[in-house]
């Protein structure tokens, strides 16, 4: 065989072996996609989310308090985490060097690595066993824990992206440079730090071993932080793997719900970061 | 107003490896003062110890005086930030910021001083017109500043720093990275500009400082080699490794 056609030949079977890996890769991921949307679409209905949810053998109900309950606390770790990923992530881009940096850029990174059941169990001997009670401000607290880390090392490697030349042109204008940094690097930067952020916010929203540990659940309607309030992944665990027929539906319908929200973040960043410039 | 800026024993390191040593110059007042030499001379870092943008760089350092109109800008109390503002700079490359529209991008000097409104609007005019900009793009204020060409964007640096109603105006090898009309263009703006600053530029295109500039410093291994008026120092050099790089032995 010559070399060229042995050659061609390399060339097609790597290629293939390329292309068969993504379908490998990407078959599992629509598969998922395409049965939840097939199973939660027949339990969603206008019900779904305003009813609350009905004792067992009782048809029908909804899960308007896990939605809202999901909401709330994915609100409220995004009120707690946030500005701490974002202004941690800004430390280290824009002033962190040194010991104490490297420490804590690698303390971030094996933070992003904890498991959540974990987070999930240090905020219970933390938290719910001082309090005397499950709370939806300790499930709060578990799911910020999960967005702190993430935001802290997207934020600074977003902005570490930002090219130096910036800095030194807003610098060189007499501006100082927290200035600099809020005015140009951030604002570079925003396109991507808010992609972090809503990835970020999807995950912890669809954490379920964090909340078992912290929030509970709820089968009432309960707006109160300090008590135990229902989320849909915790509700998606029980109503799952209980032995009941339509609680199983309700599980497809709620799983379905969690996936159209991440989804509807996802598609939120692009909108809000395609920004009117670019470079 | 075009200002003088005289320079005493400056010494300027990155970390432990010495940039400058012991540079005396005197900068005249509305004239043009091309720094020449070859690569890695110290120019550039020259030109940063004029507004103290060096000793941003980690781990640099720099010691000696730097007198604008007879104040030392490295006294223990002058603040670097208002000092930026008394000395404008253009960069290398152009780098206009990227979120910004042309308009934002030459308001944002003057906006940090709090000048808002009408104001806002004639400084901005203004600098557009000194940098030869206006008739170009009065109809796309509102376009991203990325959207010019390499050439234009480079004179909305300099009508950015031009904004802020600078003194002195730095300018670190503008026309590198520009083709030979965007850069005669910038030479042409260079002339109409030094009635109204004191302008120093760095160039490593010695055409191009025998062109513009009204004073040269010839800068060799991070020493003031010297220094004296253009005509002066291209056709009778005092030194023999002046003459060496001005005849192209080197560099």
């Amino acid at each position: 065989m010559s070399h060229y056609w042995r050659r061609r030949l390399l060339n097609y079977l790597l290629l293939g072996l390329c292309v068969a890996c993504t379908a490998v890769a990407v078959f599992p991921l629509l598969s998922i996609l395409f049965y939840v949307a097939v199973r939660g679409f027949q339990a969603l209905s206008p019900e779904f989310f305003t009813q609350m949810p009905r004792p067992v053998g009782e048809p029908g109900g909804g899960m308007a308090n896990a939605v809202a309950g999901t909401f709330i606390m994915v609100g409220l770790a995004a009120l707690l985490g946030l500005p701490v990923g974002i202004m941690a992530g800004i430390y280290l881009a824009e002033y962190g060097r040194g010991r104490l940096a490297d420490v804590i850029r690698f303390m971030t990174d094996v933070f992003t690595g904890v498991p959540s059941v974990v987070i999930g169990v240090f905020i219970y001997t933390v938290v719910v066993t001082r309090m005397g009670s499950f709370s939806a401000l300790a499930g709060g607290l578990a799911l910020s824990l999960i967005i702190i880390p993430l935001v802290t090392r997207t934020t600074e490697e977003l902005l570490r992206m930002v090219p130096y030349t910036l800095r030194e042109a807003s610098l060189a204008l007499g501006a100082t440079k927290a200035r600099t940094i809020v005015s140009v690097v951030l604002r570079s930067a925003a396109g991507g730090v808010v992609t972090g952020v809503m990835l970020a916010i999807a995950r912890a929203a669809g954490e379920t071993a964090p909340l078992l540990f912290t929030a509970l659940s709820s089968r009432h309607w309960s707006l109160a932080l300090r008590e135990p309030m229902a989320s849909l992944p915790v509700y998606i665990y029980t109503y799952a793997i209980s032995p009941f027929r339509d609680w199983q539906v309700q599980a497809w319908g709620a799983a379905l719900v969690l996936l159209l929200t991440v989804l509807g973040l996802n598609l939120v960043a692009r909108a809000v970061t395609r920004s009117r410039y670019r470079y | 107003m075009a200002q003088s800026l005289t320079v005493e024993n400056l010494n300027a390191w990155y970390g432990d490896k010495q940039a400058l040593y012991e540079i005396n110059l005197h900068v005249l007042p509305a004239k043009i003062t091309g720094i020449i030499g070859p690569s890695g001379c110290g120019k550039s870092t020259f030109i940063r110890c004029l507004n103290r943008l060096h000793e941003v760089v980690r781990g640099a350092r720099v010691s000696g005086r730097v007198l604008l109109n007879g104040q030392d800008i490295y006294a223990p109390r002058a603040d670097p930030v208002l000092l930026r503002q008394r000395i404008g700079m253009v960069f290398q490359k152009p780098n206009p910021f990227p979120t910004m529209s042309i308009f934002e991008n030459v308001a944002a000097g003057p906006r940090l001083q709090g000048v808002r409104g009408a104001a806002l609007h004639e400084v901005v005019e203004r600098s557009l017109v000194q940098a030869g900009l206006w008739e170009e793009v009065r109809d796309r204020l509102s376009q991203s500043g990325a959207s010019l060409s390499g050439g234009q964007q480079q004179r909305l640096c300099i009508a950015r720093a031009l904004a802020v109603n600078p003194e002195v105006l730095l300018m670190d090898e503008p026309c590198s990275a520009l083709d030979p009309a965007s850069t005669l263009r910038i030479e042409e703006l260079m002339g109409s500009l030094k009635e109204h600053y004191t302008i120093v530029i760095v160039t490593h295109n010695m055409q191009q400082a025998s062109r513009v500039a009204d004073y040269t410093a010839f800068f060799l291994e991070g020493r003031l080699i010297e220094y004296g008026p253009t005509a002066e120092l291209f056709t009778r050099p005092q030194d023999p490794r002046t003459e060496s790089y001005i005849t192209g032995r080197f560099g």
